[in-house]
């Protein structure tokens, strides 16, 4: 993509921190998709002179970047909040080792769980892994910092952490035009044992070196231009970062404030005159007290989470209200109306629904993963008993099934899709073959990573650019590593695969079923032919059978027993269902519960 | 008019809201102003209740609108619509889709669609202009571009010529729907003015 250097640009956290990777000159960047990280990666790679890749996992992704940084240039690893857990491993050694040519690892978490199972605050990883740590407040900002983040990974040979929000990375707001990218580094290999081959004795050095690196970005902390003081009133101060800055300023405009740009390591010196300059030290930051604690380890007095919420997002009304409640501008607002809920749902013609539904007429237990396919937990299908990250569904089923011993087999089922198989259920169902399991895995092959919006994997047979890939043989796969019961089943087709569900999950040894159909959303799937289908109302007897499914295309319309009459149903007749033709995508799965042969094809007549 | 305001789109994914905030956002930005906006992705898209914070003015600090804090509101379907009521004031103005989308506790039988979700905000003393973008639309002969007829009427609350608007449409819309959006544009601006 060509740039234009003249015009301002409107872009999200995520478009911005793309651009400033490429401005950067960033070479290599590897990442897996999350909510909220993914559209970095996916904007990156429409520049020019930046290598981007889809890898299967974070700490792959995290490794890869690690790598070519070794080469001297510079690199990126994108990941959500929960990714930065599974890239842990090398994240720890890699701040041992340091970097050749710079090194950024950006962390995007989600407070309030927009899409996320937990609301980690991955600024406690900085402290842990004994790395500086950047946080941007807009996508402007997000720019600029990740250029310093940057020098500062060269300066201190370092790699550096840069932590956005679901606020900073789905915030749009305005940027300076494009910038010249930086000069290109020429790659080359240098071998350096002491520095990158981390065994005990490197590794003390390097700790060493670790410890004396910290104490000078202390130093560095005290004079980086991303940590400032904006004085006002005197009365109150406000230590800050990330987005609960932009709500600091919009709640108390007067109010001095000291804004962090460098979360980790903090500047002892700066935040000790702050404090010094007025009355009373409030911190307002979204999660743990991440900042009061480390400010009130200083020993300087601050007041923090026992006014600001720990939990959740913050925003100007809630800053406002922790600490000034009942000022002047809090507006009496009007109370929520009880409405009907409007949860995520699964399309209209997603593969998915049909194993949900077959599930949620057996009698299992269903150990469930992180993907579309959660929503599997809602009513009506409600069958999903567990979820916790990803690739658990398959370790943790194994785990059940050990535990019951004989009275488990044939009552617990694992179910994940196809990008989080790769993603760690693999090593689980190596797992359960070699520990003798008797548990049933369904791999929910749908040909891409869905739930953040389509990203190509290993199993879809393309990159990150839509160029073709090797593509992953699941069947080939499971039984490589020595499932010996592999079957794959079409889920549109309800009858035949909940037969073989039925087998495989009663099976006394471990088992894979594939359930493959593209997702519906895929753009090939969209431009498909639609044949919908409809209900013939005067035969739906209102046995709600199909209503039962969960598809947005078929809706119930109750009846009274005068309406019953007047349609020529039978006054006990409490309603009837009907298919939307626009929503309706065709599947058929609805077709295996009506018992009574309703749905028709118009073109079928 | 004013120089500085609170929007906020909601409606169910799926709707064209990004596309009717983004096509807002960049009327404000040529008319000089600072604009942020904010949305959310991921799991909150499959169907589920979608909002678009827009907060323009000379300089904006948080990209959220405050509870009551809301100037004007487009709701791209009518339940929706009281769903982000906290979210308005006694002065609120609101642009609302009588178009309905039936949640999934309405559609399986469990709960009813709730058919005084108008009565209920104007009873709260809100200036509100119920309109079937999706007929006009229809009318029109695209009903996709439903969204640009909502913009249509929000924009003639915004101190934008509406010149800068159908600028934008004509720059930022693929050559083939660009005609049709314009034309669902002027139609929007048409109806806000007879209502």
């Amino acid at each position: 993509m060509s740039r234009k250097l003249t015009e301002k640009l409107w872009m999200s956290g995520n478009e911005a921190i793309a651009l400033g990777a490429w401005e950067a000159g960033v070479k290599v960047a590897s990442g897996y998709p999350g909510t909220p990280s993914t559209e970095i990666m996916e904007n990156l790679s429409t520049y020019e002179n930046v290598y981007t890749e889809w890898a299967p996992n974070e700490k792959v992704g995290l490794e890869v970047a690690l790598g070519a940084c070794f080469t001297g240039v510079r690199a990126l690893a994108t990941m959500k909040h929960v990714g930065l857990n599974v890239a842990a491993d090398p994240l720890f050694t890699a701040s041992y080792t340091g970097v050749r040519g710079g090194l950024v690892v950006i962390t995007a978490d989600d407070p309030e769980m927009h899409s996320s199972q937990n609301e980690q605050d991955n600024r406690n990883y900085a402290f842990a892994a004994k790395l500086p740590m950047l946080e941007p407040s807009d996508p402007a900002e997000a720019r600029e910092m990740l250029q310093q983040a940057f020098a500062l990974s060269e300066e201190f040979d370092t790699p550096v952490l840069f932590r956005i929000t679901t606020r900073i990375a789905h915030v749009k707001g305005v940027l300076e035009p494009a910038r010249e990218p930086a000069a290109a580094v020429e790659p080359g290999l240098q071998k350096m044992p002491a520095k990158l081959v981390m065994l005990p004795a490197n590794a003390r050095a390097r700790r060493a070196v670790v410890t004396e690196r910290t104490a000078r970005l202390k130093q560095f902390a005290e004079t980086y231009g991303g940590n400032r003081i904006e004085w006002g009133d005197k009365k109150r101060g406000f230590v800050t970062s990330g987005v609960s800055y932009l709500y600091v300023k919009e709640a108390f405009p007067e109010a001095s404030v000291l804004k962090l740009g460098l979360v980790h390591p903090l500047p002892a010196a700066l935040i000790r005159s702050f404090a010094a300059g007025v009355e009373e030290v409030i911190v307002v930051e979204e999660l743990d007290p991440f900042l009061e604690i480390h400010i009130k380890a200083m020993g300087i007095a601050c007041r923090g989470k026992e006014l600001i919420p720990e939990q959740g997002e913050l925003n100007p009304y809630i800053v406002r209200q922790a600490i000034a409640p009942g000022a002047a501008g809090a507006a009496k607002l009007f109370q929520p109306l009880a409405l009907p809920p409007r949860p995520p749902n699964m399309c209209a013609g997603c593969p998915h629904r049909g194993i949900f539904y077959c599930l949620s007429k057996m009698d299992v237990f269903v150990s469930g993963d992180i993907g579309c396919y959660t929503l599997g937990f809602l009513p009506p299908l409600s069958a999903m008993d567990t979820c916790i990250c990803m690739g658990a569904s398959v370790s943790a089923a194994h785990g059940m099934l050990k535990a019951l011993g004989d009275q488990g087999t044939g009552k617990v089922v694992a179910v994940l899709g196809d990008s989080t198989f790769i993603h760690s259920g693999i090593t689980g169902l190596i797992n359960t073959v070699y520990n003798n399991s008797a548990s049933t895995v369904i791999i929910l092959d749908n040909r891409i990573t869905a739930m953040t919006g389509h990203q190509e994997n290993p199993a879809s047979g393309a990159t990150i650019l839509g160029e073709a890939a090797p593509a992953l043989d699941l069947e080939q796969l499971c039984r490589a590593v020595g499932v010996k019961h592999v079957v794959t089943v079409d889920p549109h087709d309800i009858k035949a695969t909940r037969k073989i569900l039925k087998r495989e999950i009663a099976r006394p040894e471990p088992s894979v079923v594939i359930a493959r159909a593209p997702c519906v959303l895929l753009p090939a799937e969209k431009k498909r032919p639609k044949f919908p289908y409809c209900i013939e109302r005067d035969a739906c007897s209102g046995c709600m059978s199909c209503v039962g499914m969960g598809c947005p295309a078929i809706s119930w319309t109750p009846l009274t027993p005068e309406e019953a009459r007047e349609l020529g149903f039978k006054e006990k007749q409490k309603g009837y269902a009907r298919i939307s033709e626009e929503l309706c995508n065709g599947c058929g799965q609805c077709t295996a519960l009506c018992k009574f042969g309703c749905m028709t094809r118009p073109e079928e007549k | 008019m004013t120089a500085q305001g609170n929007i906020l789109f909601c409606g169910v994914g799926g709707q064209g809201i990004l596309l009717a905030s983004e096509i807002t956002a960049h009327a404000l930005l040529a008319a000089g102003l600072d604009v942020k906006k904010s949305e959310v992705h991921g799991m909150a898209q499959r169907g589920g209740s979608v909002v678009a914070h827009l907060r323009f003015g000379a300089k904006v600090w948080s990209p959220l609108i405050d509870p009551g804090r809301a100037d004007l509101v487009v709701a791209f379907e009518m339940l929706e619509a009281g769903r982000y009521l906290p979210f308005m004031h006694e002065k609120s103005r609101l642009v609302v889709n009588t178009h309905t989308i039936l949640p999934p506790a309405v559609a399986t039988g469990k709960m009813s669609y709730p058919t005084d979700v108008l009565d209920q905000l104007r009873s709260r003393g809100l200036a509100l202009t119920a309109v079937d973008a999706f007929a006009v639309a229809k009318e029109i002969g695209e009903p996709r571009a439903a969204n640009v007829v909502l913009v249509g009427m929000l924009s003639t609350w915004l101190p934008v010529p509406e010149e800068t608007f159908i600028k934008v449409i004509e720059s930022r819309l693929p050559a083939r729907i660009r005609e049709v959006n314009i034309k669902a544009f002027r139609e929007g601006r048409r109806l806000a003015a007879e209502s």
